[in-house]
């Protein structure tokens, strides 16, 4: 392979780069974490970012009370391990104080109801930038997103407005109110994530592997099942061995079947696999463009 | 498996009009290297149905956000992804109307290579020499030019090497250093992937093949070695209580431990006892990995300055001379101050004089010219606050470039290549 470098040396330096470059350019930065996959791989990256220092900065969760139990005992353990300040944006505290309103019926979901609690979060801690897992690959409206997002003082994204990003020059400067969105895994794709994971042996939580679990079908999508979910009538709750491709809220994470016991088996499942991993997202599915709506209102 | 851990990463620009075919040929290549996914493409298929195609439109494939589908043109520059078992490749997409200029300098900035799409029908056109231009400005070592469409000019060899001797003039005038050419039909996918069979005198590799080829990073490799120091690293730990260690990426060559260094601007001088790559210590690291250095002596650095090796000094100047691409509504200025961002510098700079504009389409000089709009070229002079460490833009595009930033807005404002 020549001397070149090897694409995830190059990735990873590239994330390094780009984290080191928030901790230098902000005052009151945060890493969203939210205990899937993507946000796991930029935790690892940030504490190689400033080893043997520890993170300079707290990891900002925003819990819609709909996680997964595992995703919680995962967050908790990597905190300690990590030795970092864990602040958490509760959306049943924003539910409980009004400030938004639960949705109801079948395809009812907290995902959408976390921007609000996002938000306010971000001025409660006066947070100026925000790290985030995001990547280009992952949807079409995220393709022309920046390194360096910036947002507004209502916290809305225009993508008509964006900063132009040249070379590794990056601009951070910022009036009062507003913050960024820094997405240091920008440039790597799902396939990048999992073999970075693999050559780097990051643990995960369990739910990526196959486990057995109860779950129903909706709209040709595996769903985990919880008591607090509705079902529609001839909808079955059965067992079945299956994993998660991404983490998100119980409500809106489809699951795959699968028999993938550990990461090597994972990639060779993604390598032949015919859909995107967004593609179980009931969220996105809800129109066409409804990832770039929900970027504007200020989404992840 | 083993091989697909261990790829080289090439990140090239396409630089076309709507009409060449540029998003078909994106679509293409996405198609064919089994990167579109089958959600992706029923997407697609709904969405040509109700925009009136009969045909499944590849070019929808990566047109990304409503505005832009609704008025069927691109407003931004893109990001696509795709991977062969070879290397893993990063396309700047960059659009083809109005706003071309500044969208393909942002492309082409973090680009290896460029592809230029020429219509085989109408040849080498205005916007070709555009595309090739900048190409040439920012440095792209290698240049290819897939003539496309050459289905609707029956497979013609002669259109294909009338085109290819006209370019050569083209290339030549821009002193553009490595260009391939390769006739290609994007939609039907002749020498895209696979080789053409309607095309069998030509003897080149089709495109995605001659892309897993190109030479990358040797470049910044060779270049001299620096290190903009980003962060220093102070753990607040008992044990490591004596240390610290300057983190940043290297802009260009390499560093051992045992070198002897200049910490610039102070001039102190020290040798590399430790390179740290995260945690694992290397003999040597090269551009652009990532690393934090440790130094013998307890010397006073901080964000900005630049550790470079005894016998390879940058120049040191608070005047310079830059080609300047313009990116905003707001026209350039002679005698106005901007923040200037240069490696992990920031410093305040002032336009003393606009020398000319370039003919973006020539490289010629413009005389006469004062006013400075978006998408223009101009040489400009810069005077700044404190002295500018760096190379010549055309020795090492890290420590070579810059951005302005407007003093009110703060919005990056121009894009500067040190001459």
């Amino acid at each position: 392979m020549g001397y070149g470098m090897n694409h995830l040396r190059e990735l990873e330096s590239e994330s390094v780069y780009v984290i080191r470059e928030v901790a230098a350019q902000f005052e009151k930065p945060g890493l969203l974490f939210s205990g899937g996959k993507d946000s796991i791989v930029m935790a690892w990256l940030a504490q190689k970012a400033f080893y043997p220092a520890s993170i300079p900065f707290p990891f900002v969760h925003i819990d819609t009370g709909h996680n997964f139990e595992e995703t919680i005992q995962y967050r908790d353990d990597l905190i300690k391990r990590m030795g970092v300040r864990l602040i958490v944006g509760s959306v049943q505290e924003s539910i409980d104080k009004g400030r938004v309103a639960e949705e109801h019926g079948f395809n009812a979901s907290r995902n959408k109801l976390q921007t609000v609690t996002l938000l306010d979060t971000i001025e409660q801690y006066r947070f100026d930038a925000l790290l985030g897992g995001a990547r280009r690959d992952e949807e079409k409206a995220r393709a022309k997103e920046r390194f360096f997002s910036h947002r507004d003082e209502f916290g809305q994204w225009d993508p008509k407005n964006q900063r132009p990003e040249l070379w590794n020059l990056f601009n951070g400067k910022k009036h009062l109110g507003e913050h960024f969105r820094i997405f240091p895994l920008s440039n790597w794709t799902e396939m990048d994530v999992w073999q970075y994971i693999l050559t780097e042996g990051i643990d995960l939580p369990n739910l990526y592997y196959t486990h057995e679990r109860e779950v129903f079908e909706r709209d040709g999508i595996w769903l985990a099942y919880y008591p607090f979910m509705k079902l529609k009538e001839g909808e079955k709750v059965i067992k079945k061995r299956v994993r998660c491709r991404t983490i998100g809220d119980i409500t809106c994470t489809g699951l795959t079947v699968s028999e993938a016991y550990k990461v090597e088996d994972i990639v060779g499942e993604i390598a032949a696999s015919r859909e995107t991993e967004r593609g179980g997202r009931r969220d996105d599915k809800r129109s066409e463009a409804s990832m770039e709506d929900r970027k504007k209102e200020g989404y992840f | 498996m083993a091989s697909y851990l261990d790829m080289e990463l090439l990140r090239f620009t396409t630089a076309g009009s709507v009409d060449d075919g540029k998003s078909t040929l994106i679509g293409r290549l996405l198609y064919d290297s089994k990167s579109i996914f089958e959600d992706q493409l029923e997407a697609v298929k709904v969405a040509s149905e109700r925009m009136g195609n009969k045909e499944f439109n590849l070019a929808l494939l990566t047109d990304g956000l409503r505005a832009e589908r609704e008025q069927g043109i691109t407003i931004d520059v893109a990001y696509r992804y795709f991977a062969t078992p070879k290397r893993k490749f990063i396309i700047a997409d960059t659009p083809g109307h109005i706003e071309y200029t500044r969208n393909m300098v942002t492309g082409a900035s973090t680009a290896d290579a460029a592809i230029i799409l020429v219509d085989a029908r109408n040849g080498i056109v205005e916007q070709t020499r555009r595309h090739s231009c900048i190409a040439s400005l920012l440095q792209l070592p290698d240049i290819v030019v897939a003539i496309n469409k050459m289905d609707l000019v029956d497979f013609s060899k002669r259109i294909f090497e009338k085109i290819q001797v006209e370019y050569g003039e083209v290339a030549k005038k821009l002193g553009l250093k490595r260009v391939y050419y390769i006739p290609i039909s994007a939609r039907d996918g002749d020498n895209v992937v696979n080789s053409s069979e309607r095309m069998p005198w030509f003897k080149g590799r089709p495109l995605l093949e001659l892309l897993e080829e190109l030479p990358v990073g040797g470049e910044s490799r060779a270049a001299a070695g620096r290190f903009p120091v980003q962060y220093v690293i102070r753990p607040q730990k008992d044990e490591y209580h004596d240390y610290r260690a300057y983190a940043g990426r290297i802009a260009g060559g390499n560093f051992k431990v045992g070198d002897h260094i200049t910490v610039l601007p102070s001039g102190s001088t020290s040798v590399i006892t430790g390179i740290e790559e995260m945690g694992v210590e290397l003999e040597c690291a090269w551009a652009p990995e990532s690393v934090a250095i440790r130094l013998k002596d307890d010397i006073d650095i901080s964000r900005g300055d630049m550790i470079v090796k005894n016998d390879e000094l940058p120049c040191i100047s608070s005047e310079v001379s830059l080609l300047v691409c313009w990116l905003n509504h707001r026209p350039l200025r002679t005698g106005s101050k901007y923040i200037i961002r240069h490696t992990t510098n920031e410093l305040i700079g002032i336009v003393k004089e606009i020398q000319f504009k370039v003919d973006v389409n020539t490289l010629d000089e413009v005389p006469g010219s004062v006013e400075v709009h978006m998408n223009d070229i101009a040489r400009i002079r810069l005077k700044t606050a404190k002295p500018l460490k760096y190379d010549r833009y055309a020795e090492n595009r890290t420590t070579g470039s810059l951005v302005l930033i407007d003093e009110a807005t703060f919005e990056t404002v121009g894009a500067g290549m040190i001459i």
